[in-house]
């Protein structure tokens, strides 16, 4: 087996070695009546050209994102990504590392976290983030969590435009551990109500902006409500690309903010590994959850980064750990603090141009189109249409055609038949105008 | 150039090393924060501008900069090759972090995550294009639910905490479901941190369970703690000592008993793959990292992937998403409602789960198969034990000798009067060319060592390891405190401090004015 370097001889040598007859003996403390006397009832050893068949195989029955015309969004995108950006993550020193519990020979895994760390600090506006979590919507969960050991409350309220699988996630931790959810209903048009439901038993207000529907939102407002009766205000970013055009959630006085970093330098990979962003004001930053790199020196005083604060974690900590977490999103955070050097200022502001550009010339088209409704007046990338019946089988047929036209509002919150004829629609810089036109063409058809 | 007649001799060459104008070392090169190196106005992405539009961002607009320095691509592609070379990986050399399974990463796995059909595909495109993504994770599933004897798999957790919480939510649902509300956790001393924590997070209060002086866990401890007001054991098998649990059908026969359930830490499932099934034990949920048994890499710290798998008292409640297989085909089952009679506990993330990963084990186990990966933990087994008989008369096995599985665990009582730390130990390793060996853990031993060399080592490589090791040894017993108080000496960086670290935090660049400001 080519992943095996012993030979024969060299087991027996070694089992010699030991002092043991055969490798079973060293199994000796398994019951002898649990072991198992034949091999599991799976294919035997593949060479590396079997492998890739039968692989090759099982993907090419998938429609990937780059061969159609493609605007399917709602927390995960297309972009492009720079062809030096996957070369550089499978550096072996990067790809087979550990986390870097060894500074002296990590440097390089705790410099760029630390370079992470501050470049998610500008974006959002904060003044401190984390080494990132395991995607967005676990790191919702965990702000939640987190605002209520800072405020010592139980009750959070989410916003009725929170991306529904990042509601669920926040209320299946919040069920399990004995804390309370507010959820508030859905807004497609984008008019959320959820100052009401704020008063001073709330630990945390969370509102997603650019929200799920594509809608923008001022947090002031929200802020100043949450702020005046002692609770957090948790701003969640799916769609990291928006901040480049977007004002940021720490200046309009969010106290926590987490997002989803796939946009930059991950692929689409089905919904994971993706990268959780996760900032927050530097007084509650020792009730954060998740890993922190931190600068000091080495005995001869040359700068060096290590990690820090791990006070707060399970490895020290235990039961009184702030999270149970144990990594971070490594490789994935390499990816995004990669592409983010690449684009700098100048090429993610123009990314986001690009991509706010192309969703309005996607909007115009789509709205010229018949029994056709775009419900959005602000939107960045992302916007939703109303089109006339089941939003889903629309959906079926423009694939049937070629086109992947976007995400129904239904395939997220099948219970509400309000939003059975919405389709939630993102566009980005790999949009064409070719793209756009087809999008309008297979969509006239299938409405005719 | 052409060096012919102009040849080196070793004579010539001064024996101290002088200091460098740079700071740099010949191939270990020093490098700036990109905040030092970066313009704003510089990018190594070209985009070209767009027309001119009306913008939908209402009032919204970013007006300040943000302060994001760019990079060309050259300056990029230098300033993290360089990097890289600072860190040490599994590729460089010998890395036997004990119950962290360090094996190599295929390469095959990588260029497969990476097929088109994989790797740019959408998680929320209509599921009518992706049935080779859905065959994917029911054929995962399939291998993963008969290597652990179990009848169903949870997919989407993300790394092994993440699983750990899911199976431990799963177990809260099914005592719900019963109409009970229990409080306690048994975790044993040995555990995981992740363990403990994961329990306490659920709200539950965590009763420790002492040790036997072998290292393994008593039943009759278990018993001694048990109760109706206990909802589960969490036990690593084999055990952070590196011991398979020979009482572990008692064990899971008297948490049983009791109307409480068997959570398994699986860690170390890459010890036992083919030899054992966990379903043959008594488990009813243990989660799997496919960063450690199934070689996927471990990128630095993540991501990884914790899929969980369950007894079939646990099965009705897996979170969403799942697949299911019949008649009709595959399907993901996203809702409860398309749940039929299972009653999902909730979800643990959006989307799926790490399919990235499900691609690279899939391609792991595909090149195994079944014979391989039994010869693979037997290899690990065997590495561990050929490490554990070099080194027996030098360094203190703290529960005798005996045979151990893929880790063998050594204390510090061997270095009892040399003024020489476990932690000393590990750091003179680090100039002998190999990454320390897991220390400190489990609390359980004093000074604890805990080498998992992993099935990827060659009987060459572990012969240097155990020789250098043997060396470092003599050389403490002898009192050759230098070489290791001070150590590393060769590494990119010597010790660092990490109580200044700690006490005023540094967690992110500033520009050096406003760092001023902000000191005042």
């Amino acid at each position: 087996m080519r992943y095996l370097p012993l030979t024969p001889d060299d087991r027996t040598e070694m089992l010699a070695r030991i002092g043991v007859r055969d490798i079973d003996d060293l199994f000796a403390d398994v019951p002898a009546d649990k072991r198992l006397k034949a091999l599991p009832d799976l294919p035997l050893v593949k060479g590396e050209m079997e492998v890739e068949r039968a692989l090759s195989r099982m993907a090419a029955r998938n429609v990937a994102a780059g061969s159609v015309p493609f605007f399917v969004g709602c927390g995960a995108y297309k972009h492009h990504v720079p062809a030096s950006v996957d070369h550089l993550i499978q550096r072996s020193e990067f790809l087979t590392s550990y986390t870097p519990y060894q500074p002296e020979i990590a440097q390089g895994t705790l410099h760029y976290l630390f370079e992470f760390q501050t470049q998610v600090a500008l974006l959002t506006g904060m003044e401190v983030a984390n080494a990132s979590m395991y995607d967005g919507s676990t790191a919702t969960a965990e702000a939640v969590l987190m605002a209520h050991r800072v405020t010592r409350r139980k009750k959070a309220v989410l916003a009725g435009n929170l991306h529904p699988h990042y509601r669920e996630t926040v209320e299946t931790i919040s069920a399990m551990s004995d804390h309370e959810v507010v959820a508030r209903p859905p807004a497609p048009a984008g008019e959320q109500d959820i100052l009401t439901a704020i008063d001073n038993e709330t630990s945390c207000v969370v509102v997603q902006t650019p929200d799920v529907y594509g809608h923008l939102h001022d947090l002031r407002p929200i802020a100043a409500k949450a702020h005046a009766v002692g609770a957090l205000l948790v701003a969640v970013v799916t769609e990291i690309v928006s901040l480049g055009a977007v004002t940021s959630p720490g200046e309009m006085g969010a106290d926590i903010v987490v997002a989803e970093g796939q946009s930059i330098g991950n692929a689409l990979s089905f919904g994971g590994p993706y990268v959780g962003l996760f900032a927050s004001r530097t007084k509650y930053v020792r009730q954060m959850p998740g890993r922190l790199v931190g600068e000091t020196v080495d005995v001869e005083g040359q700068r060096g980064f290590v990690l820090t604060l791990s006070t707060r974690e399970q490895h020290i900590r235990r039961e009184k750990a702030t999270s149970n977490i144990c990594t971070n999103s490594g490789l994935c955070t390499l990816a995004f603090t990669i592409h983010m050097s690449l684009l700098g200022e100048a090429g993610l502001r123009r990314l986001a141009r690009v991509n706010h550009a192309n969703a309005v010339a996607l909007s115009d088209a789509l709205g010229q189109v018949p029994r056709v409704r775009v419900l959005n007046d602000t939107f960045f990338n992302e916007f939703t249409i109303r089109v006339p019946g089941d939003a889903a089988a629309v959906i079926e047929k423009l694939a049937v055609k070629g086109v992947l036209g976007g995400v129904p509002a239904s395939r997220l919150d099948p219970d509400r038949p309000e939003l059975r004829d919405l389709i939630i629609v993102a566009a980005t810089e790999v949009n064409t105008e070719d793209d756009r036109a087809a999008y309008v063409r297979a969509l006239k058809e299938v409405l005719a | 150039m052409n060096q012919q007649g102009r040849p080196t001799k070793p004579g010539d060459a001064i024996a101290i090393a002088p200091k460098t104008f740079t700071g740099n070392r010949a191939l270990r090169i020093e490098e700036a924060l990109i905040f030092e190196i970066g313009r704003l106005e510089v990018t190594g992405v070209d985009l070209d501008e767009p027309a001119a539009f009306a913008p939908r961002l209402g009032d919204l607009e970013r007006k300040d900069p943000i302060g994001l320095p760019g990079l060309a691509e050259p300056e990029a592609v230098r300033h993290y090759v360089r990097l890289s070379r600072m860190n040490y990986g599994i590729d460089t050399g010998v890395f036997p972090l004990g119950s962290c399974t360090m094996k190599h990463n295929p390469r095959l796995n990588e260029k497969m995550a990476r097929l088109p059909g994989f790797g740019d595909i959408h998680p929320l495109q209509p599921q009518s294009t992706v049935p080779g993504a859905t065959a994917l994770i029911a054929e995962l599933s399939r291998w993963l639910c008969e290597l652990t004897g179990m009848p169903a798999v949870a997919l989407s957790p993300k790394a092994g905490a993440h699983g750990e919480l899911c199976g431990m939510m799963a177990i809260k649902a099914a005592l719900a479901a019963r109409g009970e509300a229990r409080s306690v956790v048994l975790v044993p001393e040995s555990a995981h941190g992740t363990n403990p924590a994961t329990a306490a997070l659920l709200g539950y209060r965590v009763e420790a369970v002492p040790a036997r002086p072998d290292g393994s866990v008593d039943p009759e401890e278990v018993r001694k703690h048990l109760s109706s007001d206990v909802a589960a054991i969490m036990l690593t098998n084999p055990n952070t000592c590196g011991l398979f649990e020979s009482d572990v059908v008692a064990i899971a026969e008297a948490v049983h008993a009791v109307g409480a359930y068997f959570y398994a830490d699986g860690a170390n499932f890459n010890a036992i793959v083919g030899k054992v099934r966990p379903g043959d034990l008594g488990v009813d949920a243990m989660h799997i990292n496919l960063h450690k048994t199934f070689s996927t890499p471990h990128g630095g710290g993540g991501p990884g992937a914790g899929p969980v798998v369950l007894s079939a008292a646990l099965a009705p409640f897996a979170p969403l998403p799942h697949v299911t297989v019949n008649a009709q085909g595959v399907r993901l089952v996203e809702h409860a409602g398309e749940a039929g009679d299972a009653k999902p506990f909730g979800r643990m993330c959006a989307f799926h789960g790490q399919m990235g990963m499900f691609v690279r084990a899939m391609s792991y186990m595909l090149a195994h198969g079944a014979d391989g990966m039994r010869q693979a933990s037997e290899d690990a087994v065997l590495n561990a034990n050929y490490v554990r008989a070099g080194l027996r008369d030098l360094m203190s096995l703290p529960f005798g000798d005996r045979p151990c599985m893929h880790e063998v665990l050594f204390d510090d009582h061997w270095l009892e009067g040399t003024g020489v730390s476990t932690l000393d130990f590990a750091k003179a390793m680090i100039d002998e060319g190999y990454h320390p060996m897991t220390m400190y853990f489990p609390l359980v031993v004093h000074g604890a060592m805990l080498i998992e060399p992993t099935e990827s080592e060659s009987k060459a490589s572990l012969d240097l390891f155990i020789a250098a090791l043997r060396d470092l040894a003599m050389a403490a017993k002898r009192g050759d405190t230098a070489r290791f108080s001070g150590a590393p000496y060769y590494a990119p960086r010597r010790r660092l401090d990490e109580t200044r670290a700690a006490r005023s935090p540094v967690l992110r660049w500033m520009r050096p004015a406003a760092q001023k400001e902000a000191a005042e």
